[in-house]
């Protein structure tokens, strides 16, 4: 698909014709951003092993696609159903994205207490500009990553979710993002925003889901600022097409006494890349980063975290578990950086990759940075196969080898999504690695039970 | 399952077991009849746990000699999962830690298994919780135990009762009992005795490997053999456990050489 001479331009090109139709078309600092965007992109490039962290993931398969933006009719794609997780959508808050836009129709409101807003960006540019003014781009950092600069270009959908001082929602939020349901490749681009006031608490699960068949490129941003004392648990489950290209970066920042938990639960997608950076900015925040991903085909999924300290009696725990089959790749990049000030930091981490196929790969690089002297910091990588003995000893007990492969898979994840505090999400993630596995036979009432 | 009494429960011929190219098992006979029990007992790494994991079908063995026959049928090439829906039981010398899998779910999902294979319905939650409650007062088994992962945090003893837990729960035809004894204080001894006292019945056999004679004072053999050498070396009643313990194996060792 020709023209790759100079290597971005697959995106700068429709950079013009699509900024019309771009949400806060209208908003001159904004205008401004998306220019700035555009312009650092063109002279960045696409991410290439050059650079540090992106040694072990290519991207050049996206230069081959001529991604074309997405229109309002693609949003209205047929759809019989929403692929929601939690049982009994009832009352619960949900946005439903399909194909990068906002479907009015799927929109439960739910039972939110007042002093939350939820919303589309589109509508929140709308109808406050001024405080999207001052979040967007307010935590993404210096301007070296690529994919945020192309993102804040072209930011076409999202959504923002702001909550006032004291305020706590109990119900689980839903953002649904559907993919795939299009007849040619498209690219679509969210931002969303997530802003917690002092005190505040909520549990936002997210869910990118292919359904279609179509190629499609997700390249989302997420920021996330969450003030003194709040808490914000943050679920995603990624479970896009073969054909989908997912890449998603979240910058966090984590005020004084404030705890952040996040489980990305990674089941498909023929390329993938999930980037997260925590900063740990006041004393007594706290993060748990955790993450499971099942790869197979020839998929590619990578994990890359960086979790700073800044602040005294900071602490952070992180477990990622994969399971990688056939040919697929997955990459875990983790790094804890402790700041001379943040003494008295507790820091643990963990990856461990099981291999069911000597064809799949892991590149595993966890690391460490300290510069203050009073931590408690670990971190540890494992990779392995099935072990025999166990997988002997349940088909001693009449457990047939498909379905004992399956418990131990599920055993071996289940450490990880022990981490998941929300029950209801707990099981609902359960549920989706039960589904990953070939032929499942064990029933998830059952793992309830446990 | 066919069940004349003629039949042998186990029978194996002449076996040669390698692991790794290294000959482990030289030319095994043994014999047993339904209803019998018979202890096993040998040296350290003379080849019971090998022998009693090549009957329960593990893989990486490499029979190059002899046949086992269970119930008249040749279990060569058998999928351990088929010789457990047909009957056999291994009690694990080293049972296995499962994370995150409750033992009530593991015991359900194994005895259904074995209940689909043989055509018989499933229990539901009820009737399991049901036959559990009995079996697990037998044993002296917490709720605990059950609600927890397989094996994880279990101390040795709890891993034993826990095999003979599964060993009640799944009623096999063919128990091997690898060093079930093991570890045991002398109050868990007993109720491990008693549980596979209350298993014997003139149908099923049982194979008891163990090092000590004192199990033998509760568990009473019909046959107690000497495995040395990969070989059965002699083959004898009760007495012959009791001359093992003082005489140790040192004649067994000259009859090898
Ligand atoms: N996978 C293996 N690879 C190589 N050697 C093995 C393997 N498994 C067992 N062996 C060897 O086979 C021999 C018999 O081992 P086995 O475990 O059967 O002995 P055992 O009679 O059960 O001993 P113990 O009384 O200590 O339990 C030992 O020398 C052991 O080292
Ligand atoms: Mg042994």
């Amino acid at each position: 698909m020709g023209n790759t001479t100079s290597t971005p331009l697959v995106f700068v090109d429709g950079f013009d014709a699509a900024r019309p139709g771009l949400p806060g078309a209208d908003l001159s600092w904004l205008k401004d951003i998306r220019e700035a965007g555009i312009k650092r992109f063109n002279g960045l490039g696409l991410p290439t092993p050059k650079l540090e962290n992106w040694k072990y993931t290519r991207l050049k398969s996206l230069e081959d696609t001529r991604f074309q933006p997405v229109t309002d009719e693609d949003g209205m794609a047929a759809l019989d159903h929403v692929p929601s997780l939690l049982p009994d959508p009832g009352g619960r808050p949900r946005l439903v994205f399909v194909n990068g836009r906002m479907r009015p129709s799927f929109w439960i409101e739910g039972d939110l207490p007042s002093g939350v807003h939820l919303e589309c960006l589109r509508d929140t540019l709308a109808r406050d500009p001024d405080w999207a003014e001052a979040y967007l781009g307010r935590l993404t950092g210096d301007d070296h990553q690529a994919l945020v600069q192309l993102n804040t270009a072209m930011m076409d959908t999202g959504f923002a979710l702001r909550v006032d001082a004291g305020v706590v929602i109990e119900q689980p939020i839903e953002v649904v993002f559907i993919g795939g349901l299009t007849n040619r490749p498209v690219a679509y681009f969210p931002r969303n925003l997530i802003v917690l006031a002092a005190g505040a608490q909520a549990t936002v699960v997210i869910h990118h889901v292919g359904m279609g068949i179509g190629a499609y490129f997700a390249n989302t941003v997420t920021e996330i600022d969450i003030g003194e004392g709040a808490r914000l648990n943050h679920y995603k489950v990624q479970a896009e097409t073969r054909d989908a290209t997912h890449l998603s970066t979240v910058h966090v920042n984590v005020a004084k006494d404030a705890a952040y938990e996040a489980f990305t639960l990674s089941i498909g997608g023929r390329l993938s890349r999930n980037e997260v950076s925590v900063r740990l900015e006041g004393e007594g925040a706290r993060a748990g980063l955790n993450g499971a991903y099942l790869m197979r085909g020839s998929e590619h999924c990578d994990n890359t975290t960086v979790i700073e300290h800044l602040a005294p009696h900071t602490t952070c725990r992180e477990i990622f578990k994969g399971v990688l089959d056939d040919q697929s790749r997955a990459v875990f990049q983790g790094k804890i950086i402790v700041r001379k000030e943040a003494q008295g930091t507790d820091g643990h981490q963990l990856c461990k990759t099981l291999l069911l196929s000597t064809g799949a790969e892991i590149d595993a690089k966890p690391e460490l940075e300290i510069y203050a002297d009073e931590v408690k910091c670990s971190h540890g990588a494992t990779t392995g196969q099935i072990d025999e003995t166990a997988l002997f000893y349940l088909r001693s007990r009449g457990i047939p080898e498909a379905q004992a492969r399956n418990l131990l898979v599920q055993s071996f994840v289940g450490e990880a999504l022990d981490e998941i505090s929300n029950e209801d999400v707990r099981h609902a993630f359960t549920d989706k690695v039960l589904h990953w596995l070939p032929a499942a036979c064990f029933r998830s009432d059952e793992w309830r039970g446990k | 399952m066919s069940k004349k009494k003629a039949k042998k429960m186990l029978e194996i011929k002449n076996l040669h077991v390698s692991v790794d190219g290294t000959e482990i098992l030289k030319g095994l006979d043994l014999s047993v009849n339904p209803g019998e029990m018979h202890a096993i007992m040998g040296p350290n790494g003379s080849g019971k746990s090998t022998l009693s994991h090549v009957i329960a079908g593990r893989d990486g063995y490499e029979i190059t000699g002899g046949r086992i026959i269970f119930q008249g049928e040749d279990l060569t090439g058998m999928a351990p999962e088929v010789r457990a829906a047909k009957g056999i039981f291994l009690a694990f010398q080293y049972p296995v830690e499962i994370p995150g899998v409750a033992n009530t779910t593991f015991l359900k999902e194994a005895l259904n298994a074995i209940r689909r294979f043989k055509g018989e319905g499933e229990l539901d939650a009820m009737q399991f919780v049901k036959m559990m409650r009995a079996k697990t007062k037998e044993l002296g088994i917490s709720d605990d135990m059950l609600k927890r992962a397989v094996n994880v945090g279990f101390s040795g003893g709890e891993k034993k009762r826990n095999e003979v837990l599964q060993m009640a729960v799944l009623n096999p035809t063919l128990a091997i009992l690898d060093e079930t004894d093991s570890g045991l204080d002398i109050d868990a001894l007993k109720i491990v005795a008693e549980g596979v006292n209350k298993l014997r019945s003139p149908q099923r056999s049982m194979l008891i490997i163990t090092h000590y004679q004192r199990l033998l004072d509760y568990i009473v053999p019909d046959k107690v053999h000497v495995l040395a050498h990969g070989k059965i070396q002699r083959t004898g009643g009760k007495e012959l456990a009791l001359e093992l313990e003082e005489k140790g194996y040192a004649e067994f060792d000259e009859a090898a050489a």
